[in-house]
């Protein structure tokens, strides 16, 4: 399956890629073929930084289930420590 | 250099070439360095890129007699960046546009009819997203010969909400300029075998020469060697048809 499947958002905070640490600026989320997970298809996520160039990049390939557990996670803990959408 | 060295050496090489607009951009370029009159092939990378296994994909035309050349069609995003990394690029871009694909196939054509041996002939073969692009290139393009593999959303509607600058090409199947092998996996399901029985049906309607096989216990990217996707028997067959399409189609 080659699904193109792609949403993007905005996120603000920073990443550490091959350069070092960069500010980022959008978030690709897709479920495609990795290029390294051992997979047909995986979750993905890229963190971006268009300005800073296609290198400026952390990308994650996630096993389905392992991106879910992961998700709900980030919620749970963001749930526990009351913090509102939108605070920095 | 012995004869019997000299008829089985290619040469590879990144080069540059004037694509969509005559955009300079970079194409893996791989030709026999015999003596003898040559097809050419057009490689269509998938959409992770332009990167080893094509590069290996485009040798292997090399190594069975015919120039080949793979343009890099996420060049302009991410000029020399790693292939995963440009792949994001024009993935966040939202992806290669199709009249730029048209444009950046036909400077690949012309860079391959300009080699010297070139017999003149040139067939495009795509992979995965490279798929519905060479069926794209032959109904855009005067060419002897083109293979789709696997390639989605040749028919069918793209999903609303995908940011992708690409739609189905159904309306372009009678401008389909030459023969077209398809080969498939019956475990897809981008393309489906229902969307691949909808192409035969409308490539039949439309009087066009084509060979669509499917292949029993293969999904999407069955050809590829360094993914779990890899089927042997469907690859080997898949290759073996690929080579006859074009001892047929691209011999002088």
């Amino acid at each position: 399956m080659c699904s193109y499947e792609t949403e993007m958002v905005d996120v603000s905070g920073s990443g550490k890629g091959a350069a070092g640490w960069f500010p980022l600026e959008q978030a690709m989320v897709y479920f495609d073929h990795p290029v390294h997970a051992p997979a047909e298809h995986t979750l993905n996520v890229d963190f971006l930084n268009h300005g800073r160039g296609p290198a400026a990049r952390v990308a994650v390939e996630l096993d389905p289930g392992a991106a879910r557990a992961l998700a709900e996670t980030i919620l749970a803990v963001l749930d526990r420590t009351q913090v509102p959408a939108g605070t920095r | 250099m012995a004869d019997a060295a000299r008829e089985s050496a290619i040469r590879a090489e990144t080069t540059t070439i004037s694509g969509h607009q005559g955009d300079k951009i970079e194409a893996y370029l791989a030709r026999p360095l015999d003596a003898g009159r040559h097809g050419g092939v057009v490689v269509i990378h998938h959409m992770p890129g332009y990167d080893e296994a094509t590069k290996e994909i485009t040798r292997k035309f090399a190594a069975h007699g015919y120039a080949a050349i793979c343009p890099n069609l996420h060049h302009r995003e991410a000029p020399g960046a790693s292939p995963d990394d440009a792949a994001a690029a024009s993935r966040a871009a939202g992806g290669v546009p199709d009249e730029r694909l048209v444009g950046d196939v036909s400077g690949a054509i012309a860079a391959l009819k300009a080699l010297p041996g070139a017999n003149g002939k040139v067939a495009t073969i795509g992979y995965c997203s490279g798929g519905r692009q060479s069926f794209l290139a032959a109904c855009s393009l005067p060419l002897d010969a083109a293979v789709d593999c696997y390639g989605a959303f040749v028919v069918g509607t793209v999903p609303e909400g995908l940011g992708l600058k690409i739609g189905p090409l159904t309306h372009l199947v009678g401008q389909l300029s030459c023969p077209l092998l398809g080969l498939f996996g019956k475990e897809d399901s981008h393309p489906s075998p229902e969307e691949v029985a909808e192409l035969e049906k409308l490539l039949e309607a439309a009087g066009k020469t084509f060979d669509f096989r499917s292949f029993d216990g293969a999904g999407h990217a069955f050809f590829a060697v360094n993914r779990p996707s890899y089927r042997v028997d469907a690859a080997n067959e898949g290759w073996r048809l690929i080579f006859e399409f074009f001892g047929e189609h691209l011999a002088d």
